[in-house]
């Protein structure tokens, strides 16, 4: 009985084993098949084979060097501005609204709430043409400013996930603070603050990441700016029916070379990010 | 029914319960609904009413700087010696009249018609001399901002009449009349969420709602083909802007486009949803599963997709699915089939791409967030159910699945909303693609409304029905949202932990 107990378990584990190796190997596939071709030797945007033949670093090369038409160096630095303005102050409004929802009692808590949510739920480039013409007013379109300031604007409406998680730090300790004779404004930046490490690193993760893979208002707000494009929309300008065939190998490049630290930051800092979307979406 | 009967339910008749339930007080949660409707606008209009009242009891039991405060904002604070808070309430009055009388009152004005000249040129002395025509995009715009602006402009005055009227009464009293210094120190105390709130509010108020109320009025009109600003006008057109969404007329007319997309929106969201949480759930019990060894590896391996940023792995995907020399047909080809045409071939074909590779996409995000939560399920329950003979099928769906679907309701609800406004994947890998000529122009068959929407605003340049899209797509995932809401307790509960 014994002896086929564990013939069955063992069966069943190498049946998941190869399930695992199988579904894993899909999963990865599109990925290695990125990077593998991203130094392939032999050039021409399509080839009848999956392994390339010859291996050559000449595609980072050129997208770093042959930058006339278009500037792949450029992108990355604008994109790295702008993430760390809109990170900064997307971080910042987040965790000001988040706070004051969840520990201060006042009389427009309420309706300033459910005002936020309702927001939320527009479709969000619904307000896109407007905003265009807003920023056209305001004579910032084609600038990186108009792309920090639409990736950060909106930021305050997020509030919910790191109020849930503020709703769960004990009110004691605020009362113990102000008995103690420490301002709301103590008990926010050297109490509070301290003790949000996960919510604050996922904050700042998500509104880093954000500018990296949006393209729908770059492309509105920048229209044919090349200069001022950020990465995602300069892949896809390179995957464009003028272009594909001569930048084929280029874009691969410039998606590893995105892809990668994008990866590893996630990599790093995935159980904040797992606790971060738990604390406010999952309920007992 | 009580809970010991409904829990030896099984999940089927569970839901078949809850859906009875919903219905039978559906006519008692409606006739709630408007009884609180009601309360709301008994309420506000109260309040107003109140506010007036004590607007004029002020100003009648007020001095005469307090009176003159009414006029000039301000004075009152200042006679007091709160010069700087006086002046600040000074300034803010100037500002706003100049305001109103150097940009807004022109808008304004116009708002009513959204402009009535085209334009054009004007003979003077014989001579042709361009005429600037009304813009009425910017009418709108502007009229939308100067009315936000006055609704500011207004709290502030009655803020100030308040204001006067309060040191007034500390006066009389003989009580100390605050500095401005120590008016400020309030702002990190008493007031701090003033202060927390103003620069967000700021921010969210001109970049949010603002393009947000323009975009809906624009719902209301005729901002369409032929009528677009600056070189002819648009006007208000009521209700009209609906009844053609809805309207199934001639060949590819828009109702007939409207419900082919929303009928998709519904199949992508409900599979986009479920099968990715359930074949998730079932990958991340797989890793979990005692006895497999290199879990950190198994799981470095799927999660590695979702750290590589949406677009470029969907961008990779989509050069991989096209004709000719997409690698996937590559493959085909050398295996000896017919290539597929994944993205402009049948429109079922193109749909069950999408939902297979969103399946690439999302299955990781899954195992991403359940593990946590799978690991918590206690174990006791799989070893009696085991015991008692349950084979691993058996578990999941008895087990896991009642479990996971009960503490993760929420976030399934909020998935399912993002997923009808998901609009990286079709965007990004087909673009809507296969169009069709029965469909409106430029509109597919893997289409989702939102992507629709945003092909009506970009190509077609169908502004207003873009804006009766977007609030049809908001009406619906605003009542879902809703019903989430009343179902989670973290809403009623939110003090729970402190």
């Amino acid at each position: 009985m014994i002896k086929s107990y564990k013939l069955r378990r063992r069966l069943s584990n190498a049946l998941i084993y190869f399930i695992l190796a199988v579904l894993g190997i899909i999963w990865i596939t599109p990925l290695i098949w990125m990077v593998l071709h991203s130094f392939r030797g032999e050039g021409g945007s399509a080839v009848h084979y999956l392994m390339p033949k010859t291996f050559t670093f000449q595609h980072y090369i050129e997208l770093f060097t042959d930058t006339s038409l278009l500037n792949f160096p450029r992108w990355f630095l604008n994109t790295l501005i702008v993430a760390i303005f809109a990170c900064i102050i997307s971080t910042l409004s987040v965790l000001m609204v988040s706070y004051t929802f969840s520990r201060l009692r006042f009389k427009a808590r309420k309706p300033l709430i459910n005002v936020g949510m309702i927001l939320g739920m527009f479709p969000g480039f619904m307000t896109m043409i407007a905003i265009y013409y807003l920023l056209k007013a305001l004579d910032l379109t084609q600038t990186l400013p108009a792309l920090v300031i639409c990736y950060s604007a909106g930021a305050g409406l997020g509030f919910q996930i790191s109020k849930g998680f503020f709703d769960t730090i004990p009110r004691a300790l605020d009362e113990a603070a102000t008995i103690d004779g420490a301002t709301k404004n103590q008990i926010f930046w050297k109490i509070i603050l301290p003790m949000s490490k996960p919510i604050l690193v996922y904050t700042i993760l998500t509104s880093f990441i954000g500018p990296w893979t949006d393209f729908i208002l770059v492309k509105i707000i920048m229209g044919d700016s090349r200069n001022n494009y950020t990465v995602s929309i300069g892949l896809q300008l390179m995957t464009s029916q003028n272009y594909v065939s001569k930048y084929f190998q280029r874009f691969l490049a410039g998606s590893t070379l995105v892809a990668i630290p994008i990866s590893i930051l996630f990599l790093k800092m995935q159980n904040y990010y797992v606790e971060g979307v738990t604390a406010g979406g999952v309920k007992g | 029914m009580k809970y010991i009967d409904y829990v030896q339910l099984n999940p089927f008749q569970r839901a078949g319960f809850k859906i009875k339930t919903f219905f039978k007080n559906l006519p008692g949660a409606l006739k709630k609904f408007f009884i609180m409707l009601g309360n709301f606008f008994k309420k506000l209009a109260l309040g107003i009413v109140h506010s007036f009242a004590s607007y004029g009891r002020r100003f009648a039991k007020g001095d005469a700087t307090t009176k003159l405060s009414y006029l000039i904002m301000g004075a009152g604070n200042a006679a007091k010696g709160q010069y700087i808070k006086g002046l600040i309430f000074f300034l803010l009055e100037v500002g706003y009249g100049a305001f109103l009388a150097f940009f807004g009152f022109e808008y304004i004005s116009k708002f009513g018609t959204l402009g009535t000249s085209n334009g054009g040129y004007e003979y003077i002395n014989g001579r042709p001399v361009k005429v600037e025509g009304d813009n009425s995009m910017l009418i709108l715009l502007y009229g939308v901002m100067t009315i936000i602006l006055t609704v500011i402009f207004l709290v502030v005055y009655v803020t100030n009449t308040k204001s006067a009227y309060k040191v007034q009464t500390l006066k009389e009293n003989g009580e100390h009349i605050p500095t401005f210094v120590e008016e400020m120190k309030q702002f990190t105390d008493e007031k701090f969420h003033v202060t927390m709130l103003s620069i967000p509010v700021l921010l969210i108020g001109t970049f949010s709602i603002l393009p947000l109320v323009f975009m809906i009025l624009i719902a209301f009109t005729t901002f369409r083909p032929p009528n677009l600003p600056p070189n002819s006008l648009f006007t208000w057109n009521g209700l009209h802007t609906f009844s053609e969404v809805f309207s199934t007329k001639g060949g590819a007319s828009m109702g007939h486009t409207f419900l082919v997309l929303t009928e998709w929106t519904i199949i992508w969201a409900i599979c986009a949803t479920f099968l990715n949480y359930i074949m998730g759930m079932v990958v991340a019990l797989m890793i979990n599963k005692k006895g497999i060894k290199l879990k950190a590896l198994w799981r470095t391996l799927f999660v590695i997709t979702v750290a590589v940023p949406q677009f470029v792995t969907l961008l990779v995907m989509n050069q991989m699915l096209q004709l000719d020399t997409g690698a996937i047909n590559v493959l085909l080809q050398n295996l000896g089939f017919e290539q597929i045409d994944f993205i402009n071939g049948e429109a079922w074909v193109a749909r069950v791409t999408v939902i297979v590779i969103n399946l690439w996409v999302g299955i990781p995000y899954t195992i991403l967030i359940t593990s946590g939560i799978l690991m918590n399920i206690p174990a006791d329950l799989y070893e009696s159910a085991t015991i008692d003979g349950a084979g691993p099928w058996k578990s999941f769906t008895k087990i896991t699945l009642p479990y996971m679907i009960f503490v993760t309701t929420p976030y399934l609800i909020t998935t399912f909303i993002s997923n009808i406004n998901n609009f990286n994947v079709i965007y990004l890998l087909t673009n809507g693609s296969p169009t069709n000529e029965n469909l409106y122009t430029g509109a597919g068959y893997t289409d989702l409304l939102v992507t629709w929407l945003f092909k009506l605003t970009m190509s077609n340049q169908d502004y207003n029905y873009a804006a009766a899209i977007g609030i049809l797509v908001f009406i619906v995932c605003a009542s879902l949202s809703l019903i989430t809401f009343n179902l989670t307790k973290s809403a009623k509960d939110e003090e729970a932990f402190s």
